[in-house]
């Protein structure tokens, strides 16, 4: 399983997308830094194409840094630093969209 | 499991820095080991000593010096990319007649081989974009 990173907002810049677009399950999708605007319900249209083995995830920190962490999609489970460690040696391999 | 980590961001223009630094300390409270930090592109202005952030910001580079300090971490900067953007150790600026050297105590220059090294014989690669 491969673990893909989005550090860039969905609203000025095109990395989610290309990430959406490229990717197929089963894999992980952990939006950090910017992106975690991703995960607000305005932008929930994008993840329509993904199906269920595609377990999507948002940083915690970096919700809170931005005040957004209430305002998360259902589709996203909120994990900590210690749990994206974690998932990044659950998964064969990265793959960091920016 | 042993991780190296690849940070291409800028310390001023991006977070990767900052997740990078996160993510080894999460990493290292687990019982990981960081193996080595490669710092390339826009990622090696963070091993410039001559950076003097305002007060109340986190001045990245003293950050991963104390973490690499600490845990025994190797913490190699592309010397391409450094070159380029005016971070140079001594044996640099004297190769390339400048008055002055700014590579942070505890940053190595090195090459792409410490790169390619790294994610031989790491378990992970983990990198964090600019």
């Amino acid at each position: 399983m491969i673990l893909h990173t989005v550090n860039r907002a969905p609203g000025s810049h095109a990395a989610l997308q290309q990430c959406i677009q490229a990717l197929s399950g089963p894999a992980a999708l952990l939006l950090i830094e910017d992106g975690v605007y991703g995960a607000t319900p305005a932008f929930t249209r994008l993840f329509h194409r993904l199906d269920g083995t595609v377990h999507c995830y948002v940083l915690a920190a970096d919700l809170q840094a931005r005040g957004i962490d209430a305002l998360v999609d259902g589709r996203f489970q909120v994990i900590d630093d210690a749990a994206f460690v974690q998932l990044s040696l659950d998964c064969d391999k990265m793959v960091a969209w920016y | 499991m042993k991780i190296a980590v690849l940070v291409y961001g800028s310390p001023t223009a991006s977070s990767a820095a900052a997740t990078a630094y996160r993510y080894a300390r999460a990493a290292i409270g687990l019982g990981h080991q960081i193996t080595r930090v490669f710092f390339y592109g826009e990622g090696v202005h963070g091993a410039s000593a001559l950076a003097a952030p305002p007060q109340d910001e986190v001045n990245w580079g003293q950050r991963w010096q104390q973490l690499a300090q600490e845990h025994e971490i190797e913490m190699i900067v592309c010397i391409a990319a450094a070159l380029r953007r005016g971070v140079l150790n001594q044996q640099e600026a004297q190769r390339h007649g400048k008055s002055a050297a700014n590579l942070a105590a505890g940053f190595e220059l090195s090459g792409l081989g410490q790169l390619a090294d790294a994610a031989l014989n790491s378990d992970r690669l983990i990198t964090f974009g600019g």
